[in-house]
């Protein structure tokens, strides 16, 4: 059974706007897959990166890693990664 | 390779303990054409088909995993505080005397998945249609469910799957004129 721990506000905030970011990447993506000279696709797909970029950093400062096996930065004394909460638990 | 995100794709809300509609949502984990069809069917077509559809077929079978773990959400949070009772009531003692609360890979009426459900014939615009098929039929069995609850969180994420069988039959149909459009021009010497 998991260990449903209350979080805080800001959890969902940040993992809302990472999430809206997200969506954007993965709908460009498709996109690009099939149109992939588009030079104006191409150009939100990077600024979105960059807004990606600088999301997962704040997140990841206050709630821990998103990525598994090296991805994120690792705590030296804690392994984050392992701790719940997991995304159903949320 | 694949890296997991810890994280849901979009969010999934749940106010209530509601194993009725965990029980109907459970047709798109393991039915014939729920995410898991969906992710290894396209996945697994890669391998034969040309270069300029791959990129397509792996993001769509990856994001289809994603939507895998949204469905599982969704019944783990309405299953989760369900007594026996509930289960019984809901039509799910069946799968409580087997699995307790487990998930398991089953459409709504208990039928194990399969991979008789998802085909691969080597034929690229063949398998193309085959997706775009499973995409409109997913985007209905969505509509369907959506009509079997009042539940506002639950619609809400429901209908964004629904959404995305929409873009990714859309993608396939693309698809699917690209490969067109280079067969054409391979005839010409």
């Amino acid at each position: 059974m998991s260990s449903e721990k209350s979080l805080p506000k800001a959890y969902y905030q940040y993992l809302h706007e990472l999430q809206a970011v997200d969506f954007v990447l993965v709908e460009l993506s498709l996109y690009l897959d099939t149109h992939r000279d588009d030079t104006q696709a191409l150009a939100q797909l990077q600024q979105f990166q960059k807004r990606k970029h600088n999301l997962v950093a704040q997140f990841e400062a206050s709630f821990g890693p998103l990525y598994q096996y090296g991805e994120s930065q690792t705590d030296a004394k804690h392994w984050a990664w392992a701790d719940a909460p997991w995304p159903w638990q949320v | 390779m694949w890296i997991y995100e810890k994280k849901l794709q979009y969010p999934v809300r749940v106010g209530k303990c509601d194993p009725r509609l965990a029980r109907l949502l459970i047709e798109q984990y393991g039915g014939a054409d729920g995410e898991l069809s969906a992710a290894l069917r396209y996945l697994n077509q890669r391998y034969s088909i040309p270069d300029r559809v791959i990129g397509l077929l792996t993001d769509i079978g990856t994001e289809e995993f994603a939507h895998l773990e949204m469905i599982a959400t969704m019944v783990y949070k309405l299953t989760k505080d369900a007594s026996p009772e509930q289960m019984k009531a809901a039509g799910l003692a069946d799968h409580y005397v087997n699995h307790d609360r487990a998930l398991y890979y089953h459409d709504a009426a208990g039928v194990p998945w399969t991979s008789a459900y998802i085909q691969a014939k080597g034929d690229p615009i063949a398998d193309l249609y085959e997706d775009i098929a499973a995409e409109e039929k997913a985007r209905a069995t969505y509509q369907w469910i959506i009509d079997n609850t009042d539940d506002p969180d639950i619609m809400d994420a429901l209908k964004f799957l629904r959404e995305r069988e929409i873009v990714h039959a859309l993608r396939f149909r693309e698809a699917v004129e690209l490969l067109k459009e280079h067969r054409e021009q391979k005839k010409v010497f």
